[in-house]
């Protein structure tokens, strides 16, 4: 099988190259054969990465450990499930894994593009062929070959990292993948309409989908990644300011900012060039969290082995990104804005704050993640960034853009009146204020909570006035009843009341955030039957009693297990268990470190997350970390909304976008009456 | 026992037996609090009792502001309390007790941490000079981008002023030419006003 992904890769890399250049060089141009062949191109392209793919697969099932990358990252004893995840679990796979999922995008994308656009397809064919060839071009002369047998064959593998055995890891990198890969096909429009010269917004509409889905992929990928290392890693917490975390977090930022300004571009035409440079962008930074991940330029827990392949990716960025814009500012003039922004208290003026914030935050996520380099060359000494940098830096950005996602639905587009934004500004400022008043009520003294739950209030307010309104005007209209009129105003304005619930989802993730600011932590080492006592940030006691340790072989791990009885002001709350888990292969031989399983007891309130740090002296007297987190269900409710939000949003069908018309001196009366969105 | 304890006792073994395949318990709880394991290795190395100073506020503080040196990237509290292989972050936190038990404020602590390590033993650079920089350029350019666009649309916002009157005669257009009717309207608006 390996005989075979090699001959595929080799033959990808051939028909990838072919088609870009021709692609590229538009030497299809007036041979309809040529344009024919390029547009099919890449269908042949995913058949032939698939067959390699499924070739890798075999190996890992197969445990075919003569291959070095099935050797290095399974083992025997390995669950089915985490063979399959295994594909991506390393360096060489993940290539491997990327090129299968930009092949078959590439070829979704010829499939089932409108033949509207039919003179930028070959483009498009190029532009992700070009890409590909760049992924398989790293794979066969960039050492990562995962194909690469060895000279011996092992009695068995090296196992997979005990972290990396988690559901979350079976999902979290190829959606993180998945969402990175997409941003290639907005990409592959904008450059093709840069090339074809056709600037109007018909490439807009043609990435419409691609656009939401590869924000969905990433919202998905990064919350389930939080997920993943808040149940599996032990710390307590879902966000550490990684370089890594931090390069996912930087093209969902750019991306969030095109969906909003595309709706500028497609209402107004305005905005056409930040609208190219923001997808240009967005590329660009998903290749650069790739290079941070596998250069080993900046320290992080999550990177892959270092090697030379993450220059190679700084060499692909640096010449995307000469391409890409050189290109834009070549095409400079035939972008001219449509209409002019006419107002401050308009719309477009609220997303362009809008935009401005988001990629300020990704500005200064990037100025962060790069400062401890730009710090040594500069003056010469090693620095770190973490948490406290950023929260410093980025949580006043933060609120000052909850706050935005508040205001932009308030306003009209081109211009509103005083007496307007009075109106519509009166409830949802009310309820921001009054959330933060009984807060304060409460006892709450943290300045920036307040503030962001203030805000959170007044967001919410917004929402529901724009539910309210539009469920009381279909009842006048239709005579439906709210639920009816609330189901029928979603399905009828997809756009719009998806990106609501999306609202109300990021409101739901920031009250989850501002939750870990009154995280309470103790440490303690229990004999059988002792007790600890922790103080909940609600007030009340939890009391957890050691009931005893517990030794067992389980599946491809040897557990200790410790167990908790506990109550909450004398009420049981049932038992959490706390394992070490020292992972064997099929020769009991332990193949990694002991990990930790968390325990966690978790509510709506908050969740009892318990570490078991390990035995004294090898009796049952251990040490545990006990850590009471309040609100973070609702950070995993908040990503479920936003799915549920963003899925109502993709959904097919639905009216187009309703372009503003151009203002006249008689339709200027009319402006204030908002279109919707 | 009840039947449908029995049941319910019987179903949890039986999902048990699915769900954990090889599952076999060798020990438990019964035999006494200090009776040694089975196989201590297999939970790790031995760990140290927690002390007071464990749970130590000010502590905990100044670890949350130092970086673990093992190449983690945490700070030296997560660090010591997640990866209980780790022997940098233990090393660290007994150090800082004893700066601390010896009398020395925090800051002197994160002194003599900075004065031992490097400035890459905290957590985030101290806001002076280039690191100044750091904090300051992200808000700076936000709030610089943002005053300029406010400005901007400020200047489009103002009403336009209204046209110099021409020095010849004028002749009205369509749009400006009043019917007798609303002419008549408007005069009797102005003397019921003067009135």
């Amino acid at each position: 099988m390996t005989l075979l992904g090699q001959f595929c890769l080799w033959t990808a890399f051939l028909i990838s190259i072919w088609t870009a250049v021709v692609s590229l060089s538009s030497r299809w141009k007036g041979r309809p054969d040529l344009g024919r062949a390029l547009t099919r191109a890449p269908l042949a392209l995913a058949l032939v990465v698939w067959v390699a793919s499924v070739a890798l697969w075999k190996g890992l099932f197969g445990h075919d450990f003569n291959i070095e990358y099935v050797a290095a990252y399974t083992s025997s004893n390995l669950p089915d499930y985490y063979l399959f995840s295994a594909f991506w679990a390393g360096q060489k796979g993940s290539l491997l894994f990327w090129a299968l999922v930009l092949s078959t995008f590439a070829a979704i994308t010829q499939l089932v593009t409108s033949s509207r656009y039919r003179d930028l397809l070959p483009y498009v064919a190029g532009v992700t062929s070009a890409v590909l060839a760049f992924f398989l071009f790293v794979m066969l002369f960039g050492g990562a070959n995962p194909f690469e047998r060895l000279p011996f064959t092992p009695p068995d593998g090296r196992g997979l990292n005990p972290q990396l055995q988690n559901p979350g890891m079976v999902m979290h990198p190829p959606m993180l993948y998945l969402g990175y890969i997409s941003i290639t096909i907005p990409f592959a429009f904008a450059i093709a309409a840069l090339l074809a010269r056709k600037l109007d917004t018909g490439w807009i509409h043609a990435i419409r989908k691609w656009s939401l889905l590869s924000w969905l992929f990433l919202s998905i990928g990064i919350t389930i990644g939080m997920w993943w290392a808040y149940v599996e890693l032990g710390w307590g917490g879902y966000w550490a300011w990684d370089p890594v975390e931090n390069a996912s977090l930087l093209p969902w930022l750019t991306m969030t900012a095109f969906l909003h300004s595309v709706m500028i571009q497609e209402k107004r035409g305005m905005l056409k060039r930040w609208n190219l440079g923001l997808v240009i962008g967005s590329f660009l930074l998903s290749i650069l969290g790739t290079f941070l991940t596998r250069s080993g330029v900046i320290a992080s827990v999550h990177s892959f082995a270092q090697s030379s392949v993450g220059y190679l990716f700084l060499g692909f960025l640096l010449l995307a990104g000469i391409g890409g814009f050189t290109l834009l500012y070549t095409r400079w003039p035939n972008l001219e804005p449509e209409a002019e922004l006419e107002s401050l208290a308009s719309r477009e003026a609220a997303f362009l704050f809008n935009n401005l914030a988001l990629v300020g935050v990704a500005f200064s996520v990037l100025w962060g993640t790069l400062f401890p380099i730009l710090s040594e060359a500069v003056r010469g000494t090693k620095i770190s960034v973490g948490p406290p940098f950023f929260n410093k830096v980025n949580v006043p950005l933060g609120l000052l853009l909850l706050a935005l996602t508040g205001v932009g639905p308030l306003i009209a587009w081109r211009k509103t009146s005083l007496p307007n934004l009075r109106r519509q500004f009166l409830w949802p400022l009310s309820t921001g204020l009054l959330t933060a008043a009984v807060l304060v009520g409460l006892g709450m003294r943290d300045g920036y909570a307040l503030m962001a739950l203030g805000l959170s209030g007044f967001v919410v307010g917004t929402v529901v006035q724009e539910f309210y309104r539009g469920i009381r005007a279909r009842g006048r209209l239709y005579q439906e009843g709210p639920l009816v009129g609330f189901v029928r105003l979603i399905g009828r304005n997809r756009r719009r009341y998806g990106g609501y619930l999306i609202h109300v989802a990021i409101v739901i993730y920031f009250v989850g955030f501002t939750g870990g600011a009154f995280k309470v932590t103790k440490e303690a080492t229990l004999s059988v039957g002792e007790s600890v006592e922790i103080e909940s940030p609600y007030g009340g006691t939890y009391q957890l009693t050691h009931m005893g340790i517990s030794q067992y072989e389980a599946l491809n791990r040897l557990v200790t297990a410790a167990s908790l009885e506990v109550t909450r002001n004398g009420k049981s709350l049932g038992r959490v268990f706390s394992e070490k888990r020292q992972h064997i292969d099929s020769f009991k031989n332990p193949t990694f470190q002991p990990s930790t399983e968390v325990g966690i007891l978790g509510g709506l309130r908050e969740d009892l997350y318990v570490v078991f740090a390990g035995t004294v002296d090898g009796t049952e007297r251990a040490s545990f970390a006990v850590t009471v987190n309040p609100l973070v269900w609702w950070v995993w409710f908040a990503g479920g909304l936003l799915v549920f939000g963003g899925l109502i949003t993709l959904w097919p069908g639905g009216p187009a976008p309703v372009p503003v018309p151009v203002r006249t001196p008689s339709a200027a009366g009319q402006a204030e009456q908002a279109v919707p969105a | 026992m009840k039947r449908r304890d029995f049941l319910r006792g019987a179903g949890r073994l039986g999902a048990a037996g699915l769900l954990l395949p090889g599952l076999r318990v060798q020990q438990d709880s019964a035999r006494g609090p200090a009776d040694p394991l089975m196989a201590p290795s297999w939970a790790g190395g031995a760990r140290p009792e927690v002390r007071a100073m464990d749970n130590d506020e000010t502590v905990r503080a100044i670890e949350y502001k130092l970086r673990c040196t093992c190449g983690c990237g945490l700070d030296v509290f997560t660090c010591r309390t997640t990866d209980f292989t780790c022997t940098y972050s233990p090393e660290l936190h007994r150090e800082l007790v004893q700066l601390l038990e010896a009398g020395n404020t925090p800051d002197q602590a994160i002194e003599a941490f900075v004065a031992k390590y490097g400035e890459s033993i905290l957590m985030a650079p101290k806001a002076k000079g280039f690191g100044a920089v750091g904090y300051l350029l992200p808000g700076s350019l936000v709030l610089v981008a943002g005053s300029i666009l406010a400005w901007v649309l400020l200047r489009r916002d103002r009403p336009e002023p209204a046209p110099a009157p021409a020095a010849g005669p004028v002749e009205r257009s369509d749009a400006a030419r009043v019917t007798d009717q609303e002419m008549a309207q408007v005069e009797r608006a102005l003397r019921e006003l003067e009135s």
